[in-house]
């Protein structure tokens, strides 16, 4: 389906109804399961496995959930033709191609590639059979082809769209699945079902990716420009929610005092609240804040600032242990020593580790220490042992806040925001401007050269010999001995890194991304 | 100051001096933040006195309870020691003696209540049979040179010697820590006490040279290098480092044998010690705790039923179980302002004098209050409903009756446990505890157990009976109160009719015994023609014995006593004050669902939210629901993998839809981005939740973690 072809509203209105419903009808022998799927309790949802998702229902949903009250999606399309290129794109259309392969609409004008012969054994099946025919694909032949188009279907999803009807999308894929399956449903044999949807190595999702797309990822800060536009929803709402947590503050107070620790979870960021809980009851007493969606927190640190900052001692610590049992026994001796803590994300990756984890306990444990943490992660509670529970002490309390995760998500390496880079890359000129002329010409060769070797994928690095050479060349250095006294230096910024190949030379390269670097090229030879 | 930066996590706030020393007191919380301060002060005193009381009555029970456990392990270790002692002279025989004396200390899984174990442990072996005690864990020791600095540093706090201690401070950081140094600083010390220092005559009165006893908490998790090592290095010294293991075991005694191979086992002596299980510990908690008028206050069938449960479907821990109900005293005194009449009673008495207009007004709405006003005659309902002092007297009175109920209750309810504790398949539950759980619940005469609980009691041999009736008798004596004195008397009387049929007893036996010679000479067909005959006699007849009637009798005077006095205790005034209910906060804050939480946030917005926008049928979720929701209600419908572009088109499908109205006023291009801004932020959340996360399988792509609806 593509948008030359519908050039009337009513057209695409009618087109967009009829593909739900023939992907129902498609799907007939699955819809239990598909209600199974969407339209069950929500207790039945948490503990039981659910069938194998189809690829294609997502998008299904998402036009049902579209058309939900109130607003009616057939209405938004006419209204806005901008949509009405997307919707159609995101269940079907892919690449022009398509396109000129629905404009023929013939299956058997195509360049005979063995892919689209291969797709030429299905097409015609597709053609001349009814829709039900797909539904009931119970024939070993028909399961024979569909087996071949999954091999097939990483490259091409698209062959089924030869038809004119986009719907069939879904069905071969659907046929891929043995019917044997159908069968499973209804024994409802979750555990096996389980494992056939993960005994497959290959997964059924569509090619794309978010390069085809102009606004692939965006860096941190316009993401945030972007959303503060975007006024929140409910806040009334949310305020309440939020006035009633507000009102458990004496009682945590009160609890915290009387020897429980306090644990919040729930979805929604739960550092407003604890901020606030600091401001109104903290403002007299001892306490630190820890974040630990922080990547660069660790237990250690956290027994620092406990050790310098709060008991004021200068001394250092052989260990970890060591420095735990001191300001254990500190506080024990002075009972008048109270101290807060307030972490946020107790669950973080640097601090969901067992050791971390035990040394919070044996913190918390303190009568005179009162811990209050949030944690946010689904299998947060999976840290924690019967010892480690007991220790903590924990009095569970839900603040489901709504509140997006803004401060938490700011550090994560995520999936779409782009690294902005700016840490790194003013480190290193921080680094740089401390190093003699040579050493920075040292290091700019081996940058120039890692970029040059950027869009080769077998790049290693830069062999310790030619890296020699060319460093002698440049009249840098004049033996190895020097280059390997200053190559300690950059390891010791960690700005070089060296790994074994497999012939066993040395190999440097620098482990910055090659925007970052690049883009500290410009700058030094704007100031040179 | 802001708490966040980009360079650090940890931000520490600290008030000046000045400030810091007005702390506030803990009553101040107490009361604060709550429209209802009645009283509160009272209260909070009356939580920390019950509170303490508990503790220490929980405290004593443990070592009641660990009291054989130990005498017989401080035995063993005093045995195990004289042989060191009489042989500590005799060179030859100590070298052969290579093995160390080890006890095998079985605790069971409830580690969380080992600590309190070994604490007691410890103070007991100090005080009978050695100073040097020294207590590790597998997670201070992950190697040979930290098990051996810790045994060094704790022997050395052990030994309390105030001269020496500084200089031993020193030498403990100088020298290297090996089993070497460790001997002679035995030796050290031994001589120094053989020198005649009165000071340490507490122990070294009896043995010249006390032993050391090194306690391994939880022997499980050590690594088993160190164990080994540090066995056989130990084993080479004991000659002269009289060294006896403690293993803390919490599963079975197999662990030994499967940590160490048998070269090394080989070396220890190895004697298995078991500790009472939990579940009995658990009965002796419940029954010093709640099933006593020691302590006013109460819980109701719910909560206890929590407790229980949690101890027994989850941890086995008895601490678990003290928490629990310090939280559910805590909350009740906190959330009840009629708590302040939760106390013994000549004190509440005292109390109602001064009772605050308001805390009458508050007796007057109690349910129970009401119920009990209802049924009272016209001019003693106004009265009630009027009159401040009137109310006071009633009140008093009421709580009187109130104790008396419960000093009954329990008497009862035990006597009853006598009852139906040895029936076949316990109809009533085996443990008092459950028993308890159904009288608070209900009116238990209406439950069929007790209706076949009953039966099977009717079928008791004499025997049997008697025990019953006279552990009964020792439980309603072992009262001081007087209260159930008749019954006892009832009881006493009902066992003398018993013994009296003893004789005739014997009569009928002996005529049943012939009779059934008799029977055995006649062949099949008499047989049963004279069995026939005697069933239709028995139906028609059925001519009860003189037991069976005394049985009877005896059945049904345990019946009246369970209807009389086996109320549950919603039917009395004023329960409210002493018992609590709350089952749900309870529940909420020990045994929290944070993924159902996540869950119904996720996929039910309207539940929190409250917003009839958000009301949908089941399973659907409106397109005007947060963000996070929808991309988790899109992401449901995939299998592992999901593709990026596919998710942020259908999420921008969705959005869309919703926003039609007021978008009409930025570019539509603007608005796209802000879109895409949105459901970067959704993934990212649900990445920081733990639903998804990045692979590096197809590009553009997200692993789903979770397998199911969550």
């Amino acid at each position: 389906m593509n948008k030359l072809e519908l050039n009337e509203d009513k057209v695409l209105e009618v087109r967009f109804v009829g593909d739900d419903d023939v992907l129902n009808h498609i799907l007939d022998r699955e819809g239990e399961s598909l209600k199974n799927g969407s339209a069950t309790v929500g207790g039945n949802k948490v503990y039981s496995f659910q069938n194998r998702k189809h690829p294609e229902k997502m998008a299904k949903l998402a036009s049902e959930l579209a058309k939900t009250p109130r607003k009616n999606v057939s209405y938004s399309l006419k209204n806005d033709p901008e949509i009405m290129t997307d919707i159609p794109q995101c269940s079907k259309g892919h690449s022009p191609s398509d396109e000129v392969q629905l404009k023929n609409n013939d299956k058997s004008e195509f360049i005979s590639t063995t892919r689209v012969l291969r797709k030429r054994l299905i097409a015609p099946r597709n053609h001349s059979d009814s829709e039900s025919e797909y539904s009931a694909s119970n024939s070993e032949d028909d399961e024979e082809v569909a087996q071949e188009f999954e091999e097939d279907t990483n490259k091409a999803i698209l062959s089924p769209k030869t038809q004119a009807q986009n719907r069939v999308v879904s069905a071969p894929v659907y046929k891929a699945t043995p019917s044997k399956k159908m069968k499973r449903d209804k024994t409802s044999d979750l555990v096996e079902e389980y494992f056939e949807a993960h005994s497959s190595s290959k997964v059924l999702t569509s090619d794309r990716t978010l390069q085809k797309l102009k606004k692939a990822k965006l860096d941190q800060q316009t993401l945030r420009n972007l959303l503060s536009k975007v006024s929140p929803s409910f806040s009334a709402e949310l305020k309440q929610l939020n006035q009633q947590y507000e009102q458990l503050f004496h009682k945590w107070m009160l609890q915290l005092h009387l020897g429980f620790n306090i644990v919040l979870y729930g979805l929604g960021s739960k550092r407003d609240l604890l901020e606030r809980f600091r401001a109104t009851m903290l403002q007299d007493s001892i306490h630190i804040v820890i974040n630990g969606f922080f990547p660069g927190i660790s237990v250690k640190s956290i027994l620092n600032s406990i050790t310098e900052e709060v008991l004021d001692h200068m001394g250092t610590f052989r260990n970890i242990l060591d420095q735990l049992d001191w300001i254990i026994n500190k506080f024990k001796e002075d009972s008048s020593l109270e101290l807060f803590l307030l972490i946020h994300n107790l669950d973080s990756q640097m601090l969901r580790g067992d050791k971390s984890q035990q040394i919070i306990a044996q913190l918390s444990s303190l009568r005179n220490i009162y811990l209050i943490a949030s944690i946010d992660h689904l299998n947060a509670p999976l840290m924690w042992d019967h010892v480690k529970q007991s220790l903590y002490n924990w009095l569970w309390y839900e603040t489901t806040t709504y509140s997006p995760y803004t401060e938490e998500t700011s550090y994560e390496n995520s999936l779409l925001v782009k690294q902005s880079g700016s840490l790194p890359l003013s480190s290193l000129t921080h680094v740089s401007r401390s190093l003699t002329p040579n050493a920075r010409g040292i290091f700019r060769l081996l940058i120039k050269y890692q970029l040059d070797n950027q869009d080769n994928p077998s790049y290693l690095g830069l062999s310790f010999q030619d890296f020699y050479q060319q460093c002698r060349e440049a009249f840098l250095v004049n033996s190895d001995l020097t280059l390997r006294a200053q190559l300690t230096e950059f390891r010791d910024h960690k700005l070089i890194r060296t790994k074994k190949g497999t012939d066993g030379v040395e190999y440097l390269f620098i482990p910055i991304d090659n925007g970052t670097l690049s883009e500290f090229l410009e700058k030094e030879e704007e100031e040179s | 100051m802001a708490t966040s930066s980009v360079s650090k996590g940890c931000f520490v706030f600290k008030p000046n001096f000045k400030k810091r020393k007005i702390s506030v007191p803990i009553e101040e919380y107490f009361n604060e933040g709550k429209n209802e301060s009645e009283d509160s002060k009272l209260r909070f005193e009356t939580y920390q006195v019950i509170w303490q009381q508990m503790k220490s009555e929980t405290e004593k029970m443990q070592e009641e309870l660990n009291k054989n456990l130990f005498d017989s392990l401080i035995k063993f270790l005093q045995k195990s020691h004289s042989g060191f002692q009489k042989n500590s002279r005799d060179w030859g025989c100590q070298i052969k003696l290579r093995e160390i004396p080890t006890a095998a200390l079985i605790l069971g899984v409830n580690v969380t209540d080992h600590e309190f174990t070994f604490r007691s442990l410890t103070e007991a072996i100090q005080n009978n049979v050695t100073p040097y005690v020294v207590k590790l864990q597998a997670r201070d020791c992950p190697d040979i040179k930290h098990f051996l600095q810790k045994l060094f540093s704790q022997l050395m706090d052990c030994h309390v010697d105030v001269e020496s201690k500084e200089e031993e401070k020193d030498i403990q950081k100088k020298t290297h820590c090996s089993m070497d140094s460790l001997s002679s600083w035995y030796m050290n010390v031994t001589q120094k006490t053989d020198q005649g220092k009165p000071r340490k005559k507490r122990t070294s009165s009896q043995w010249q040279s006390p032993p050391v006893v090194l306690i391994l908490k939880d022997m499980e998790s050590f690594t088993t290098k160190v164990l080994q090592d540090f066995i056989i290095i130990s084993s080479q010294h004991l000659h002269e480092f009289p060294l006896i293991l403690i293993f803390g075991i919490a599963t079975s005694p197999v662990i030994i044998h499967r940590l160490l191979p048998h070269a090394v086992s080989s070396l220890l002596c190895i004697e298995i010690f078991q500790s009472l299980s939990c579940k009995e510990h658990l009965t002796t908690v419940i029954d010093k705790l709640l099933l006593t008028t020691q302590f006013p206050f109460n819980l109701s069938e719910k909560v206890l039923q929590i407790l229980t449960s949690i101890f027994l479907y989850y941890d086995f821990s008895i601490q678990n179980f003290i928490k629990g109900l310090q939280l559910s005293l805590l909350e009740h005194f906190y959330s009840q302002p009629l708590s302040v009449l939760c106390c013994n009673l000549p004190e509440a008495k005292r109390r109602i004098n001064f009772l605050s207009d308001n805390q009458c007004e508050n007796i007057r709405r109690l349910p129970s209050f009401r119920r009990y006003v209802e049924k009272q005659a016209t001019e003693k309902q106004v009265a009630l409903l009027t009159n401040e002092r009137f109310l006071k007297e009633e009140t008093q009175s009421l709580l009187e009756s109130l104790h008396v109920y419960h000093t009954n209750y329990f008497l009862v309810l035990r006597c009853l446990h006598q009852f139906t504790s040895s029936l076949p398949k316990y109809p009533l539950g085996r443990q008092i505890r459950e028993l308890y759980c159904t009288c608070l619940e209900k009116n238990i005469w209406d439950s069929e157990e007790y209706a076949s609980a009953l039966q099977l009691l009717r079928m008791l041999a004499k025997d049997e009976l008697m025990t019953i009736l006279q552990k009964c008798f020792s439980v309603l004596n072992s009262s001081s109160e007087k209260q159930l004195g008749s019954t006892a008397k009832r009881i006493e009387e009902l066992l003398a009719q018993l013994q009296s049929l003893d004789a005739e007893v014997k009569e009928e036996e002996d005529a049943s015994g012939s009779q059934s010679k008799g029977l055995q000479k006649t062949d099949l067909y008499h047989l049963q023609k004279s069995l026939l005959e005697m069933k239709e006699l028995r139906r028609t007849g059925k001519k009860q014995t003189k037991f069976e009637v005394l049985r009877e009798k005896v059945v049904n005077f345990i019946d009246s006593l369970v209807r009389e006095y086996l109320l549950p205790p919603e039917t009395q005034p004023l329960y409210e004050a002493v018992y609590f209910t709350a089952a749900h906060t309870l529940h909420e804050h020990l045994n929290a669902a944070p993924r159902l939480a996540l869950h119904t946030a996720l996929n039910n917005p309207y539940y929190y939210l409250k917003n009839e926008v958000l009301k949908s049928e089941e399973g659907c979720i409106p397109n005007v629901a947060p963000d996070i929701c929808i991309a988790y209600k899109l992401h449901l419908e995939c299998s592992r993998l999901i593709n990026l572009v596919d998710w942020s088109e259908a999420f921008a499908t969705v959005v869309t839809a919703a926003e039609k109205t007021d978008a009409n006023s930025v570019t539509s291009e603007e608005r796209n981005d802000i879109i895409h801004a949105r459901f970067i932020r959704a993934v990212s959340e649900l990445e920081l939740l733990g639903f998804v996360k990045p692979t590096k399988r197809k590009t553009d792509h997200v692993a789903r973690l979770t397998w199911g609806g969550c």
